[in-house]
């Protein structure tokens, strides 16, 4: 498979502007730019099939053409890289290693909305990402890739590297406009959706770093033989971060439709030490679990991963074995929500607490035969009752490792305590390099 | 004490102003050259960056407390952040948090006697695959054990 991708990441010096030139970097935006009208850009991503990568899908194509073409105020486009989502770790390599192939694609999506103006929304917590962001943005600039009548066709840009302070919400659209305005991190009400009323109120697109990144190689090589690949609805290619008890975990590129189990225990060497698969969650922290049985004819697409009951989400693939507790695991996922809630909507700000609390107590030798309903209650509760996805990212992993460990809990709960004494975080795994 | 910009850093101040399209979005900016500059965001820096943003301290102090890399108690000059979510918990970050807590003789939140060594839990720092993992002040350390642990802690004065 040609990857696309991680097409650059190996060569030496990848992210300079010269190494990424030197591998064709940049002539994509030239094409557009001098070119291309931005009606034809759209309509050639639509062709592409591309979908958003950071967890919902949505076409991308489709994404750019909501936004109003008759708005007199400004359009913004934002490349959310706040990647935050536990279990994956994709961008933060794309970030570091081909900040020019992100670059490329947002002056391209920009282009597509004509946004005059461009925003890289970088997590806090990666300061070294941020200075390599900052420098291929300051070397771009150099170059008059941004700037004022790029190539002579007097179209205008300005692209603004832009540093978070530590907040997973804002991974979410609305929420990180909220913190791009300068406020907390607070999700808004959609309608109106951000292509009509964004960034200070004005027409704005929030796209992802991996859907970015594969821009300039749909724009060389043509829609068509990006829609070559993948599946009928999933398109491409997509990154899969595999984290957990995998022996080989890491970063891979794989065609959309390329079977799960093969996948785990040919590409990632499956699970190490002899042991065997307990669960997997397979699209990121807020997915829910399955388990080994589950997987046996899922392919990773956006489509078969909901058949099987889960989501394919960020790619954000974490992998258990036969000696952890998923108490445990239920707690350290659920704990994870109850610290990130925003805290907008009551739903969500209580009830990530008391699902952690509860989860916690059985863990701990105190639960009760009826918490696993209580459980099953809040999540239920949470469930499309709140502003934006995070109430059900919390809501639909709690409910999985209920519904799909129950004799696991009870367990714990008859027994007064954890039973799995070896439980999760006590054994190292060996991995290969 | 008055809490004010150096020359130099009011400078960067106006210099990262006037690259958004609207003054308020430098906030966040903003904030990191006052942590910076202050070592932290006590009142007295809260009201300062009001002033200088033209909005009220309540609004700023409201953004201060909302993220978590805004420190609003002065802290230690190594911040360890050990990464506690499942796939670093699945990788041993637990036995890596105890073992920092007994070496440094503190808990969670607590800073060592001589000002060195903070130590905090966070969530997921999008390094799963090389769990478990912390960050110290700006930078990312890698699939530890106790011995690199030992090594990196004895390499910071």
């Amino acid at each position: 498979m040609e990857k696309i991708l991680l097409r650059n990441i190996d060569a030496a010096d990848s992210h300079t502007l010269a190494a990424y030139q030197a591998r064709g970097g940049y002539r994509a935006w030239e094409k557009v730019v001098r070119s291309m009208k931005p009606e034809q850009l759209i309509d050639e991503v639509k062709a592409s099939g591309l979908r958003g990568r950071g967890g919902a899908g949505f076409p991308t194509g489709m994404k750019w053409s909501f936004v109003p073409k008759d708005n007199p105020k400004p359009k913004y486009l934002v490349c959310n890289a706040d990647e935050s989502e536990p279990g994956t770790f994709k961008d933060r390599l794309l970030i570091e290693k081909d900040p020019h192939a992100i670059i490329e694609g947002t002056l391209i999506a920009a282009f597509g909305i004509q946004s005059h103006t461009a925003f890289i929304y970088i997590r806090g917590e990666m300061a070294f990402g941020t200075r390599v962001l900052e420098q291929a943005a300051e070397e771009v600039k150099r170059a008059g890739f941004t700037g004022k009548n790029i190539f002579g066709s007097g179209y205008d840009l300005d692209l603004i590297v832009h540093r978070g302070a530590g907040a997973y919400i804002c991974g979410e659209e609305t929420a990180l406009l909220s913190s791009l305005e300068g406020g907390r991190g607070w999700p808004k009400v959609k309608p109106p959706f951000p292509a009509t009323h964004g960034l200070f109120g004005c027409p704005t697109v929030v796209n992802n770093v991996e859907t970015l990144a594969a821009l300039p190689w749909i724009i060389d090589h043509g829609a068509a033989a990006y829609a070559a690949m993948g599946t009928e609805k999933s398109k491409g290619t997509k990154l899969f971060s595999v984290s957990g008890h995998i022996s080989k975990p890491g970063v891979y590129e794989v065609e959309m439709g390329y079977p799960f189990k093969k996948f785990l225990e040919e590409d990632c060497g499956g699970v190490p030490n002899g042991r065997k698969l307990k669960g997997v969650i397979p699209g990121g922290g807020s997915m829910p679990v399955l388990r080994p049985e589950e997987i046996e004819n899922v392919n990773l697409d956006y489509e078969s991963v909901q058949a099987a009951g889960s989501l394919l989400g960020s790619g954000g693939v974490i992998v258990m074995d036969d000696s952890t507790c998923m108490v445990r695991a239920a707690w350290n996922i659920s704990r994870f929500y109850a610290h990130e809630s925003c805290g907008q909507c009551s739903p969500c700000r209580e009830g990530c607490h008391w699902m952690e609390k509860i989860f916690h107590r059985i863990e701990h030798g105190q639960g009760d035969k009826g918490d696993m309903d209580i459980i099953l209650n809040v999540s239920g509760n949470i469930m499309g009752n709140t502003i934006c996805p995070f109430g059900d990212a919390a809501a639909m992993p709690a409910a999985a490792f209920i519904k799909k460990y129950r004799d696991e809990f009870e367990q714990h709960i008859v027994e007064s305590g954890c039973t799995v004494r070896n439980g999760y975080p006590s054994i190292g795994h060996s991995r290969v390099a | 004490m008055a809490v004010e910009f150096s020359p130099e850093t009011l400078e960067k101040f106006h210099e990262t102003v006037s690259r958004y399209p609207k003054k308020e979005a430098a906030m966040l900016p903003v904030l990191y050259l006052a942590q910076q500059e202050f070592g932290y965001l006590g009142p007295e820096a809260i009201d300062y960056i009001a002033k200088l943003m033209g909005q009220s301290p309540a609004r700023v102090h409201g953004v201060v407390s909302f993220y978590t890399m805004y420190n609003m108690k002065p802290i230690g000059r190594h911040h360890i952040q050990v990464c506690r979510t499942l796939s670093c918990a699945l990788g041993g970050a637990e036995k890596i948090t105890d073992f920092i807590k007994k070496k440094l003789a503190i808990e969670l939140g607590q800073t060592t006697a001589d000002g060195r060594f903070t130590l905090s839990e966070v969530e997921c720092l999008a390094s799963c695959g090389t769990a478990p993992m912390m960050q110290i002040n700006d930078d990312y350390y890698e699939n530890l054990n106790e011995e690199k642990v030992t090594e990196i802690l004895d390499s910071l004065k």
